[in-house]
């Protein structure tokens, strides 16, 4: 009798991945590279592609990097447990306040991004801070009806420029700025919401999504916790916001669309939540792609919507989980005895 | 006079189109929020059942709610089975299935006047100085015939009891034999059927368009929300109150506030009293 042979998968975790994910144990150059590889290559590949790109190139990184930041900014929100479907919220009010402030106060760049960043981060925080008691659909509710809002007051009224919006803001002395500009925001908060969530404040905040009774129970006020991160978020978002209204000169009720509530979420699905890695990645990848659909138009937005679905089906711990568990373990085919 | 005669026809499309949706949340907990692209995609099927097949509307009618309770029966199978329970995914699916239908459609051209459904009855009646048509009336009429059907079909049923079952504690319905799966779908099915016999009355009175989608799933959940989603009456009470609140903001204040008297009623009854007007404690744990 022939028997056959049977082969299988090992997978061996790296010795040099320690208990936690920030202590590592180095004995030897090649570990040294093992650990800084996957920080340094993304930096340097960030600081050196706008060397590459020509202008219309330049605009899509820049893109890019905009929908990074709401999709971190949502992901922060939803590892305390507010699982948000109106980015396009925090995004506007920081774009509204930005137009404002330099079209009818007459403030330069330099200070409307800053104060724009912190105006919008208090203005979210203060909005959604009397629901931040509901859970989970009944916030993604709230923050999916809020934009709209938003944007029927605005035509109502005809407000903050009504349907034209506010033209003629400045823009960023040249496009080399706001490139590096929103690179290193892009950088800056991937890295320091890495660093925090792993900190004790990041801890609370998971513990909050997972089990806010027990959280409550340990004496943490959970509620002034959720106002904190829908403070940080919505600065992260409102940041973008007004970026891209000095970026484009321009800002209009475009700002509430569905394109920026639905991209982070999309993005952060596809990259992974949880880790802000992913979410990073995950806008990387489909904004390059989206601007293969333009072409489509209003298809562009059906696609996102499938690959979204795909992924929350198929791929539920997202690309960045995936590609990290391979980069920590070696994998070989042995065969069985 | 007229603002009583119009408040009420604009109550009840507001239930007609939240009855749907209240059904499958209050069943199954599953915030369908494909809903309003169900809707519009019955028009769709109905127009061009009648303009390609050439078949008479009232054979049409019965075909577009088999169809969509199908499309709901089919929707629980391939994509929410693998994410039930999981309330963020049940929500980013329905959602994003729903931004995809209503794209697509718009994508093929599904907008402008050249889309329309007929009217069943033309004439019209008055009451006390004011001309209401007959499909208003239809609509009135079907409204109140809908939440009747309904309450029958739910009390002194057995698929009725198995759904009560299932929207009071799914585990122990599921220890007494009621398969929580096959409940789901089809309280899926009954609520995309739903949304179909809602667009078939509704639509032959205004636009039909892709972007309507839109409107009808805030509608929805602004009565849902406003109501409390266990109680029928509550559903009632919230369309009217919705529906008068609206009427009132385009006469007094101007017609493109109607849109925002929805919106704000759900922001500030999450924010002021999540449970509902109406709704009690069981919703008051789910919420907060």
């Amino acid at each position: 009798m022939t028997s056959q042979v049977q082969l299988r998968k090992r997978r061996l975790d790296r010795g040099i991945k320690a208990r936690t994910d920030s202590v590592f144990v180095i004995a030897a150059p090649n570990d040294l590279i093992y650990v800084l590889a996957p920080r340094v290559v993304p930096i340097l590949f960030l600081m050196l592609l706008p060397l590459l790109l020509s202008g219309y190139e330049g605009k899509i990184l820049v893109h890019a990097c905009v929908i990074g930041l709401l999709a971190m900014s949502w992901d922060l929100l939803a590892s305390c447990g507010l699982f948000s479907l109106g980015q396009s919220l925090f995004f506007g009010v920081g774009a509204y306040l930005a137009g404002t402030m330099n079209k009818y106060g007459g403030a330069p760049i330099w200070l409307t991004l800053p104060l724009a960043t912190i105006g919008g981060g208090v203005l979210s925080a203060a909005l959604l801070a009397p629901v931040v008691r509901l859970r989970g659909v009944y916030f993604a509710m709230v923050t999916l009806m809020l934009p709209l809002l938003f944007r029927k007051l605005i035509e109502a009224w005809g407000i903050l420029g009504g349907t034209h919006g506010i033209s003629s803001l400045s823009v960023f002395p040249s496009d080399w700025v706001a490139e590096y500009l929103a690179i290193i925001a892009f950088l800056g908060v991937l890295f320091g919401l890495r660093k925090l969530i792993e900190s004790d404040y990041g801890l609370v905040l998971k513990a909050i999504r997972d089990d806010d009774r027990a959280v409550m129970s340990a004496g943490i006020n959970i509620y002034s916790r959720k106002v904190q991160a829908l403070f940080l978020a919505g600065a992260i978002a409102s940041f973008a916001g007004a970026f891209m209204t000095h970026h484009f000169g321009f800002v209009g009720f475009s700002v509430f669309a569905w394109d920026y509530a639905i991209l982070p979420v999309a993005a952060t699905t596809l990259g992974g939540p949880g880790a802000f890695a992913g979410a990073a990645l995950g806008s990387m990848i489909l904004l390059p792609l989206s601007e293969f659909l333009r072409a489509m138009g209003g298809l562009r937005i059906a696609i996102y919507c499938c690959i979204l679905i795909a992924c929350v089906i198929t791929l539920p711990e997202g690309l960045f989980s995936f590609l990290e568990r391979k980069y920590h373990q070696f994998e070989t085919v042995v065969e069985v005895k | 006079m007229s603002l009583l005669i119009y408040g009420t026809v604009t109550s009840i499309i507001l239930a007609l189109y939240a009855v749907g949706f209240s059904l499958t949340y209050g069943i199954s907990g599953l915030a369908n929020f494909t809903h309003g692209a169900l809707y519009i995609l019955s028009g769709f099927i109905a127009w061009h059942l009648m303009n390609y097949l050439e078949l008479p509307f009232l054979v049409a009618i019965p075909l577009t709610v088999l169809a969509a309770g199908f499309i709901g029966f089919l929707m629980y199978w391939t994509l929410l089975l693998r994410v039930r329970g999981i309330a963020v995914s049940e929500l980013i699916v329905t959602f994003a299935a729903g931004v995809a239908i209503l794209e697509l459609l718009t994508w093929g051209g599904f907008y402008g006047t050249r889309y329309s459904l007929p009217v069943l009855f033309e004439e019209g009646i008055e009451i006390s100085g004011v001309v209401i048509d007959g499909q208003r009336l239809l609509v009135i009429g079907t409204g109140v015939m809908l939440v009747i059907l309904l309450y029958l079909f739910v009390h002194h049923t057995k698929i009725g009891l198995a759904f009560r079952g299932m929207a009071q504690d799914e585990r122990t319905a599921l220890s007494v034999g009621i398969e929580s799966d096959w409940i789901g779908s089809l309280s899926l099915a009954l609520g995309a059927a739903l949304a179909a016999v809602a667009a078939l009355v509704v639509l032959p009175l205004g636009m039909m368009e892709a972007t309507v989608g839109y409107e009808v799933l805030i509608y929805a959940l602004a009565v849902a929300i406003v109501g409390g989603l266990e109680s029928t009456a509550g559903m009632v009470a919230a369309s009217f109150i919705l529906g008068f609140g609206q009427s009132a903001a385009a006469r007094y204040i101007g017609p493109q506030w109607m849109t925002v008297v929805p919106l704000a009623a759900i922001v500030l009854v999450l924010a002021v009293r999540p449970s509902g007007l109406v709704g009690r404690f069981k919703e008051l744990e789910e919420r907060v």
